[in-house]
């Protein structure tokens, strides 16, 4: 089970906290011209890399903060997490 | 029966406590403080299984956790447990055990015919035998392997047991109770760091036991009761026994398994059967020792083959002879101890020694002692069937090439000694790369991955004094580490009697035209030609082999079997062992329990139940519960033989014609407060928010970011910057994520909160021609007329004194109200609601009547939006904005979603008015067409209309908008029905919506 360093309230285990997928993803701004190709990149398509990835976990069970959390997807290993606002 | 291979004084029994159990029907007595195992050996028991290929008879091998044979059926308490070692089992008053895997009993076991037809048993058996016919596999041989395979039966009953999860954190987390981990324990524990020392045995000491050793002017064993005894005087020390390390997980999580009443005749009060640790761990210190591996030879496997430490731990620790002619087989000097204990107790042992005349302190006591030594000797097969009763043997060249002549030597048991393999488990499922040490033969830990460190036999260190200093040194380092302290205490001094190198020899050679059996997997039958006949079929890599043989792959993991069969492949395949590599160490170490992983977390308690407020007058009212999510909703109120037809019916119809009053408190509700809270909402819902004034409700739609409605509910402006929103009950923790996830990460420029109030509120939603009439009696001084209180509107109100927000909401389409109060006062709402609504007829409805209401209202609700609509499916494309952006809308432009002949939710009636059509039934052209039939749509939700008093149902059916007035059928092959019916508007009572309004 991963321990997870939530910037708001320390290191909690794994089960407080829902996984939210790719955390690079970006919405495109509202009221935009989108072309297809680019909602669909946002919308559907993800990459799975191998080694170092920015996911979103939500403290679901704790504080509730939307965090980013920088972790081996091989390894399991946790580099860095922050708060919503911030960038890895 | 008395126990005739016990001996008179020694062992760490208590000899003042007889104890009486049974195995296989018969009555037996052991001491306190035997296991089965050593109880059954005391009584010359050697026969207790059959093996699970060849069903041949199997004794014991080990004297713990390694054990391959000893598995027995236990009963206890009435309860039966497949799958006990019973060298792990603890003796206590009344144990029940039976063999397994043999019929009609362990003496004459049918199934022991497979050992003669051994030709059609070979590796990779199944896999070329049951593939053709394939007709066979479903009548004749899976039956067939099902019955064969499997050693125990699981019980079919409930487990009336308890089990527990204990959470716990510690500076260091120490497994095992060796010298090493009593070492690390307390020198780390002296520094000041909060230390678990885990013992899986329900004694403390390890090898100290049993070894003949002096540890600081003591014997290892008063050694290691000492610092136990200390150790658990420290109110920074766990320490547990019975208590297993079988997994490490990621980010320094362990799991231990503590079996805390398995030794009792019954577990006590308040006191759980086992009890899962998940440990989270600073620092590992993995002192989990090393498991004696076997030399191969001839029927290796028969009852009285025993390991050597095994023999040795049962004559010291519970006082037994495992045999009265012992034969000791070695390659290494650790065995001798075990011929001079024999020796000790008046015993003669023999001493094959495969080396050549190795020189060592022991070699020459056990010499001294008059113990008969044959160097350059092996065992070649043992022989008797049910019992070792002699064994062949002969002397070996140096190459280990060549046998000598054959001899006959009488002997009763044979204890075999192939040198240690440490126990690398734990170290390896940390993510330790192992690495081959030449000098032991084995894989031991390289490089940590984790904060874990490997000390004592498990790191390959089998030096009494290295082990010692070692594991001081790290307690001492990894405790200092993290507490910053600096008290190091000095190692004892140690004297035991040094050993010479171990022979590299693992296996011995056939004699000529000879044939024998030599087993390396015991549990699984797995033989030395098993894996040569996987190798000359052409398998390489070692995960494959282990596969496609089974090596390694039974209960117990391969403990005692996993090296020897790596140096085969070697051997064979002219390879090194570290370039075959050993196969993927996973946790569990050993079996764990179903009943200790699930916890208490079963039945009732396997998810929280959610009940109202009102719950209590639901029941006392005869309400028939309804599951919705972890809530407990009114399904209906049963009023004397009705049934959920007859009383949905009723409760539904008063609502048309006078008041019913439902419970919906179970409806998400969110408290959304903030100077943006209007521009949120607007990017949340599909329609216009903007402009909605205080005082107002407005029903809205939310997608998802792929178009796809998420839910719907109405949210209303309590003041100019405070929102009460309502989500479905089903969806409430979604919707919550959903804007949290908005409001931190996307627009996080948008001052607005967002917190749940679901349970903060009692909801009572009051519905029907009446309703008007009962809200002016419940509150007197308000104004209900349409002017005062608008459909749509809201107001707040004091219901005798308590404060009440009031919605003008329907969602059964009739004139309706639904009442909020603080959580509290739910119940004194609800029965002020019946009291006053007397006069009115009012009566309570439940979900189903909810549900009738809705669907000929034509109302969505969660079988419509069901995570594959969109609004326009939903005939609710009348509320997505065409100026405004919003969540999910640019996805509406895919062409699939704008197609003209889309589905769409329609109404349907069977055309004979009678026949209620099954929900999930199919919407086809022709009743009769060839299969596949093309399908529409399909029925979402069903009902009996009250206003019309015949079956209605909703559909989502493609090209649903032009499709009025057709005639199609609905198909459910699962209920076998075909049903004509006509679609119509899914708008089927008041169209126009006026009594809404009205």
């Amino acid at each position: 089970m991963l321990y997870i360093e939530c910037p708001y309230c320390g290191l909690r285990s794994q089960n407080e906290f829902a996984y939210g997928g790719d955390g690079t993803v970006k919405r495109p701004t509202l009221n935009k011209e989108v072309s297809d190709k680019e909602w669909d990149n946002f919308v559907y398509n993800r990459k799975s890399p191998r080694g170092k990835h920015v996911e979103l976990w939500h403290h679901i069970s704790g504080c509730r903060q939307w965090i980013k959390v920088q972790r081996d997807t091989v390894t399991h290993e946790i580099f860095k997490t922050v708060s919503a606002d911030k960038e890895i | 029966m008395s126990q005739t291979y016990r001996l008179n004084n020694s062992g760490q029994i208590n000899r003042d406590k007889k104890i009486s159990f049974k195995f296989n029907g018969k009555k037996y007595f052991g001491f306190e403080g035997d296991t089965l195992a050593s109880a059954l050996l005391a009584n010359g028991i050697h026969l207790v299984g059959r093996s699970f290929k060849y069903h041949r008879p199997r004794g014991f091998f080990g004297a713990g956790v390694d054990e391959p044979y000893a598995i027995v059926q236990m009963v206890r308490n009435n309860e039966t447990e497949p799958n006990v070692r019973a060298t792990e089992q603890e003796l206590f008053e009344g144990l029940e055990a039976k063999s397994v895997n043999c019929w009609p009993s362990v003496n004459f076991d049918i199934g022991a015919i497979n050992n003669f037809f051994n030709k059609f048993l070979p590796a990779g058996f199944y896999y070329k035998t049951f593939m053709w016919p394939k007709s066979f596999w479903y009548r004749i041989y899976e039956p067939f392997i099902r019955k064969a395979a499997g050693f125990g039966v699981a019980s079919t009953k409930y487990d009336s047991e308890r089990y527990e999860h204990k959470y716990e954190y510690c500076d260091l987390l120490i497994a095992g109770s060796g010298p090493a981990g009593l070492s690390g324990a307390y020198a780390a524990a002296k520094n000041g760091a909060r230390v678990i020392l885990a013992e899986e045995k329900p004694r403390f000491g390890g090898s100290l036991l049993t070894s003949e050793v002096n540890i600081g002017n003591q014997s290892g064993k008063d050694w290691a009761e000492k610092i136990i005894a200390e150790l658990k005087e420290m109110p920074n020390v766990t320490v547990k026994n019975r208590s297993q390390v079988f997994g490490y997980y990621d980010h320094n999580m362990l799991v231990m398994s503590e079996k805390v009443s398995d030794h009792l005749p019954k577990t006590k009060k308040f006191s759980p059967k086992q009890r899962l640790w998940y440990i989270r761990a600073k620092e590992v210190l993995i002192s989990s020792g090393s498991i004696e591996r076997p030399i191969v030879f001839g029927n290796n496997d028969t009852p009285g083959v025993i390991l050597a430490s095994a023999a040795k731990e049962y004559l010291k620790v519970y006082g037994v002879l495992v045999g009265k002619k012992p034969l000791v087989f070695t390659n290494n000097d650790s065995a001798y101890e075990t011929a001079i204990e024999f020796k000790k107790n008046g015993i003669d042992p023999i001493i094959l020694d495969s080396r050549n005349a190795p020189k060592s302190e022991i070699i020459e006591e056990a010499k001294n002692l008059g113990i008969e030594i044959k160097f350059s000797y092996v065992v070649v097969t043992a022989n008797g069937y049910k019992k070792v009763k002699s064994a062949q043997i002969a002397h070996i060249s140096s190459d280990k090439r060549n046998l000598g002549k054959i001899e006959k030597i009488n002997c009763d048991c044979i204890c075999v000694s192939g040198f240690w393999t440490p126990t690398i488990h734990l170290s390896s499922q940390s993510g330790n790369k192992t690495k081959f040490d030449e000098k032991i033969d084995a894989f031991v830990p390289g490089k940590s991955k984790q904060n874990e460190t490997t000390v004592g036999s498990a790191s390959g260190i089998f030096n009494l004094e290295e082990t010692i200093s070692t594991s001081f040194e790290k307690g001492y380092q990894l405790s200092k580490k993290i507490t910053n302290n600096d008290n190091k205490v000095s190692a004892p001094q140690v004297s035991e009697k040094k050993f010479t190198n171990h022979d590299k020899f693992w296996c011995v050679p056939l004699p000529d035209k000879k044939n024998f059996k030599r087993f390396l997997d015991f549990q699984n039958d797995v033989t030395v030609s098993d894996i040569e006949l996987a190798l000359r079929e052409g398998y390489r890599s070692i995960e494959h082999v282990k596969r496609y043989t089974t090596l390694g792959m039974a209960t117990d993991q391969g403990k005692t079997s996993n090296l020897n069969g790596l140096q085969l492949v070697s051997d064979v395949e002219n390879k090194v062992v570290p370039s075959v590599g050993h196969t993927t160490f996973r946790p569990p170490y050993t079996p764990v329990s179903i009943g200790a992983i699930v916890g208490r977390e079963i039945g009732k308690h396997s998810k929280p139940t959610r009940k109202s407020p009102m719950h209590s007058w639901h029941e006392k009212n005869n309400a028939v519960f309804v599951d919705a999510g972890m809530w407990l909703r009114p399904r209906y109120y049963k009023k004397g033989n009705e049934g959920l037809f007859e009383a949905s019916k009723r409760e539904a119809e008063n609502v048309r014609k006078n008041v019913g009053v439902c419970d919906v408190t179970t409806l998400g509700k969110i408290d959304i407060k903030g100077p943006d809270a209007a521009e949120f909402l607007n990017r949340v819902y599909t329609n216009a928010w903007l402009k909605l004034p205080v005082g107002k409700a407005r029903y809205g739609v939310m997608l998802r970011e792929d178009g796809i409605v998420m839910d719907d509910g109405t949210t209303t402006r309590i003041s100019e910057n405070h929102y009460h929103m309502t989500t479905t009950t089903a969806q409430a923790a979604n919707v919550l994520s959903h804007l949290e996830y908005y409001l931190q990460l996307v627009w996080p420029d948008l001052n607005v909160n967002v917190v749940s109030t679901t349970e903060q509120w009692a909801g009572a939603a009051i519905a029907g021609p009446k309703s008007r009439d009962l809200l002016q009696k419940l509150f007197p001084d308000k104004d209900f007329t349409n002017n005062g209180l608008p459909f749509m509107g809201y107001t707040e109100g004091s219901l005798f004194g308590v404060p009440a927000r009031i919605f003008r909401i329907s969602f059964s389409g009739e004139l309706a109200y639904e009442l909020n109060v603080e959580s509290d006062f739910g119940n004194f709402m609800w029965e002020k609601i019946i009291e006053v609504g007397d006069e009115f007829k009012i009566q309570p409805y439940g979900t189903e009547a909810l549900s009738t209401l809705r669907i000929e209202m034509g109302h969505v609700a969660g079988s419509e939006l069901d995570g594959r609509t969109v609004p326009y499916d939903n005939g609710l494309d009348g509320l997505v904005s065409k100026k405004k952006d919003f969540i999910g809308k640019r996805s509406l432009n895919r062409e699939a979603f704008k197609a003209q002949n889309r589905q769409r939710v329609v109404g349907v009636v069977p055309l004979d008015k009678k026949t209620s059509i099954p929900e999930g039934s199919h919407l086809v052209k022709e009743a009769t067409a060839k299969l596949p039939n093309p399908k529409l749509g399909h029925i979402s939700a069903s009902c009996w209309s009250v206003e019309y008093n015949n079956p209605f149902s909703l559909a989502i059916l493609k090209d649903g908008k032009n499709m009025i007035g057709k005639k199609l059928y609905a198909l459910s092959p699962l209920k076998k029905k075909s049903i004509p019916v006509e679609i119509v508007s899914s708008h089927y009572v008041d169209p126009k919506g006026e009594r809404v309004r009205s």
